[in-house]
């Protein structure tokens, strides 16, 4: 019995175990000397276990007692998170180097964040939720302030920790209204208290919007989007790319789980929720964008209006609806890998910039950068025919199927207003005044998930990868 | 030739990847060699569009020459073309070889300007064959953003505010065709236009939000395919992004722009609001009618006090616009025949007189019609081009612009006399500020200094001249080349549209009171 329960999170295993050794080992040999191959060998043991759970065969399966649910669902998130990390943690060596920050902990905190971010998106009740979210997230308040002789990166560290506890907070406050009134953690126990269809008693519907209000906070969506901006701009940039890219899947992962696992009886109380946060966050990160000229606060905006959208599928609450989150979220990783691929190298004399007209007439001095960057640029702004797109397509397609062709409009309003700032990156780089250039170095790593992503963006429009027949299989394991 | 409408469309893009890839350098011979290039390949585009011509059979009424292979997601990749379609092709494939040719002085980044004229091509071409919606939005949508870079970059003095406001407006019509699509999608389980076409989306009214909504499902559809192809065509009052568009876009981009971006707007409307929206496009007809006639006098009137030639020119070809709208909406056979036929015409002359403003604006770099004056004297070639197409514009018998304008305004006669007569005012006062504006160029004594050395036209700008000569006048005297082969089509679909109108609502929209 427990030999099959844990050969079902053996993945997991493998990935705490490897933390731990790696932890040793740099701590008992030569410290941060060790970083670069602690670093490699984090991302080829992400790679290997990412391929490792792409290709076993696909069962839905579930371990200790239902906590831990191991579906499709849960792979298609992992597979993604663990190559976005991977490939996240690769890019960031050399901006660490350069600033003197290169230290051994970091490959491995990363590797605990995504082990939490995998234990996140198998949890089957609310114990094993928690666990993987804290482990997730005090991984994340740690290299938030990464750089501890900054003021503004511990400030980003702080006041992620303070806002990040009060979340956690009162998702355990909703847990345990949850508790009281189900008797149970667990969640195919608690669905099988809730009759589709009836009224949810008081005490529940609390518990449901507290634990919305914890995850919404935790995928950043309006009105709890605060921390963003700031913890984006303050954070070192390989940090800040992180965050944008495998804990938003980790969340919205974890977001679609509970409320179809424990609350899919109750879908028209949460589809309202999550319609809400939508389309607040949807308006709030296009508009809020226009005004800045920090780039990383530009991208924190951004994420936030990319994760509206996204719920834009949770909140349809179909399987097109999961279908269409898993495929944005896709997209938008891929998006953000190749466009953090070029802020982290946005420097001058040796130093990092974040202003954006710093770009100015950025394609005069490299044309395929900038064409690189705007593709990618387009793609985030959802204009055809990037595969940003499709994406787009996916959840608009989705709302309007359930009836909520409002949040459809709304969005594509949103959208419009969007492209504005995306716009405005470009119109820098070709229409803008020349400036001092940029310095224009690129390491070939960089180089190559820029173009990569780029060369994505244009080719997928053909065909994206199967990749929508894998999040329907993703799709219907959840609801099934 | 199983796949020659893909062959057409996508040969431009393919000249483009080669030029992206293999081309090296920014010397003048290497300049040379892109500007050669495209206009080569956009020159073996137009003969092998020839065929579509030749293969093309005017009586069928269906799609021909169709290609279909899966897409993604239920999507299919299909391009057809039928009567109302295979013109606005074969228009693209005719003009880009003109446009290129207008490309001829940019010395800037040219092989970043080349690509982008190739890919709008493949656009281009792509909207009028797609037979797919999704298809269809995707290429529709695309084409913004070459446009986007070509007004950004080589555009004039305030060109940012034209680019972001061009790309906006036309963004924000779009993304809510998007969603009537994607409704569209669900309601008829496929995005199959030939099959959407034959399709009947529900005309029952409801309430929304206390509201009642005649009409129904199709009404709001109808009006969320408008917002794309109103601001497309423009027409009045969203027409405000076309003046400063063209004003501070180069040469070649205007040229684009009134020939053929602006015919997708006409094109949308022929496509899908008439024939999948019959009864809201009835129960809206009067409506978008009057927007025509206040467009075609309102930018007549604005056009006669422009100080600038292009945005006098804009003005105009919103007016001329109108035409089309007012002919689409009267929804009879005269009306889509000269609808049709406004538009392709007004592709030649419109650009035509985009091409003599570039000639002038290269020598002098100016557009103020007060600098010029006299240029009789020195330029008498380039004179009689442009008296020929300011002709034209006014719509002097003989020329192709008479026959659209007054077929079209004929079957607004039939339909609204005071539509057709308030219209017909369009027609004078374009003669008011055509004729105004050629007097105040050409005419007149040569007193202006810096006019003096001024240069007749080159052969390269004869060369460019001389189709869309030719075709303005053989369109003129003799309009059957057109009519014969949109004929069949239009007839199909006027029907198609009368049959699915209900008696009663047909009662209900004729009414002067409604």
């Amino acid at each position: 019995m427990i030999s099959s329960d844990l050969n079902i999170v053996l993945p997991e295993l493998i990935l705490a175990a490897f933390a731990m050794l790696a932890l040793m080992f740099g701590v008992y040999t030569k410290k941060d000397e060790t970083a670069p191959v602690i670093t490699w060998a984090t991302a080829g043991v992400m790679i290997v276990l990412g391929l490792w759970i792409a290709f076993s065969p696909m069962a839905n399966r579930d371990a200790f007692n239902g906590a831990f649910i191991d579906d499709t669902f849960a792979r298609f998130a992992k597979v993604l998170m663990l190559w976005a990390s991977a490939i996240m943690l690769l890019l960031s060596q050399d901006y660490l180097r350069r600033n003197d920050m290169f230290k051994f902990e970091y490959p491995i905190l990363i590797a605990l964040a995504t082990l939490g971010m995998m234990m996140m998106v198998s949890a089957g009740d609310l114990m094993s939720l928690y666990m993987g979210l804290e482990l997730q997230s005090l991984a994340l308040y740690v290299i938030a302030a990464f750089r501890r002789d900054s003021l503004k990166s511990t400030e980003a560290g702080l006041k992620y920790f303070v806002l990040g506890a009060l979340s956690s907070g009162m998702l355990l406050y909703g847990a345990s209204f949850v508790y009281g009134y189900t008797g149970t953690t667990n969640f195919a126990g608690i669905a099988s208290t809730i009759t589709a269809g009836e009224h949810l008693e008081l005490g529940l519907v609390f518990g449901l919007v507290f634990l919305c209000v914890g995850l919404a906070f935790k995928i950043s969506a309006a009105p709890f989007h605060m921390w963003t901006p700031d913890v984006y701009e303050g954070s070192p940039t390989p940090v800040t790319a992180f965050f944008a890219t495998a804990p938003k899947v980790a969340a919205g992962g974890l977001f679609a789980r509970v409320m179809f696992d424990a609350f899919n009886g109750a879908q028209a109380d949460w589809t309202q929720i999550v319609a809400f946060l939508s389309l607040v966050s949807m308006f709030l990160g296009a508009v809020a964008a226009i005004g800045q000229t920090n780039i990383k606060r530009l991208m924190a905006y951004s994420s936030i209006s990319h994760m509206g959208f996204a719920l834009m599928g949770l909140a349809a609450g179909t399987e097109e609806g999961i279908k269409a989150l898993l495929i944005y979220l896709a997209i938008y990783v891929v998006m953000n890998i190749g466009t953090f691929a070029f802020i982290l190298n946005m420097e001058k004399d040796g130093r990092p910039v974040t202003d954006i007209r710093s770009l100015g007439q950025f394609s005069k001095q490299a044309p395929g950068r900038a064409a690189a960057l705007t593709v990618l640029l387009f793609s985030l702004a959802g204009i055809p025919p990037m595969v940003g797109f499709i994406g787009k397509l996916y959840v608009f397609r989705a709302a309007v199927g359930a009836d909520m062709v409002w949040l459809a409009v709304g969005g594509a309003i949103a959208s419009v207003i969007g492209v504005f700032y995306y716009l405005r990156i470009i119109y820098y780089m070709y229409f803008g005044d020349e400036v001092d250039g940029l310095d224009g170095k690129m390491p070939g790593l960089h180089y190559v998930a820029l173009m990569g992503a780029a060369a994505l963006m244009l080719i997928g429009i053909i065909n994206p990868f199967g990749l929508e027949n894998y999040a329907a299989l993703a799709a219907q394991s959840l609801l099934n | 030739m199983d796949n020659l409408l893909s062959i057409v469309t996508f040969l431009p893009m393919l000249a483009a990847l080669i030029l992206a890839v293999f081309l090296r350098g920014t010397d003048e011979a290497a300049q040379r060699n892109a500007k050669i290039l495209a206009l080569v390949a956009t020159i073996a585009t137009f003969v092998i569009s020839i065929a579509i011509y030749t293969e093309f059979d005017p009586s069928n009424t269906g799609f021909q020459l169709v290609e279909e292979y899966e897409w993604f997601g239920g999507l299919t990749y299909k391009l057809g073309v039928d009567g109302i379609s295979v013109l606005f092709v074969l228009l693209t494939t005719f003009l880009m070889p003109v446009v290129i040719g207008a490309c001829w002085s940019v010395n800037e980044r040219v092989k970043e300007y080349m690509i982008l004229f190739l890919i709008l091509e493949t656009l281009m071409i792509a909207v009028f064959c797609a037979l797919d919606l999704v298809l269809f939005y995707v290429v529709f949508e695309a084409g913004l953003i070459p446009m986007f870079l070509i007004i950004g970059i080589w555009g004039g003095q305030n060109k940012v505010y034209a680019a972001f406001k061009f790309f906006l407006y036309t963004l924000f019509g779009s993304v809510l065709m998007l969603v009537a699509m994607l409704a569209m999608w669900w309601d008829a389980g496929t995005t199959d236009i030939p099959t959407l076409l034959n399709h009947e989306f529900s005309s029952e009214a409801f309430s929304l939000m206390g509201f009642q909504i005649v009409g129904g499902m199709q009404t709001l559809m109808f009006l969320a395919f408008f917002a794309s192809f109103a601001v497309k065509m423009p027409m009045w009052p969203v027409h405000t992004w076309l003046p400063d568009a063209h004003v501070q876009a180069p040469t070649a981009g205007s040229v684009v722009l009134a020939a053929i971006l602006l015919k997708m707007g006409g094109y949308g409307f022929l496509r899908f609001s008439l024939p999948m929206f019959p009864v809201a496009s009835d129960l809206l007809a009067t409506f978008v009618m009057s927007l025509s006639v206040i467009a075609i006098i309102y930018t007549s009137l604005v056009a006669m006090m422009q100080q600038d030639m292009k945005k006098l020119i804009a003005y105009s070809s919103v007016a001329h616009m109108g035409f089309v709208t007012m002919g689409i909406f009267a929804m009879n056979q005269q009306g889509l025949d000269g609808a049709i036929f406004q538009m392709i015409s007004h592709g030649f002359i419109s650009g035509a007189l985009f091409l003599s403003v570039g000639v002038i604006y290269d020598r002098m770099h100016t557009r103020e019609i007060d600098a010029y004056g006299g240029l009789v004297v020195r330029m008498p070639a380039y004179a009689m081009v442009f008296m020929f197409f300011t002709m034209a514009n006014v719509g002097l018998p003989g020329t192709s612009g008479f026959v659209g304008e007054f077929l079209t305004l004929s079957a607004a006669f039939q339909v609204n006399t005071w539509i057709a007569f308030l219209a017909t005012t369009g027609v004078i006062f374009s003669a008011c500020y055509a004729l105004w504006l050629y007097r105040r160029v050409v005419f007149g004594d040569l007193i202006k200094e810096s006019l003096k050395t001024i240069t007749d036209m080159n052969t390269r700008e004869r060369l460019m001249m001389v189709p869309l000569v030719v075709m303005t006048l053989l369109l003129g005297v003799y309009p059957a080349l057109v009519l014969d082969l949109i004929g069949p089509s239009v007839a199909n679909l006027v029907d198609n549209v009368q049959s699915a109108l209900p008696e009663t609502v047909t009662a209900v929209a004729s009414a002067p009171s409604h």
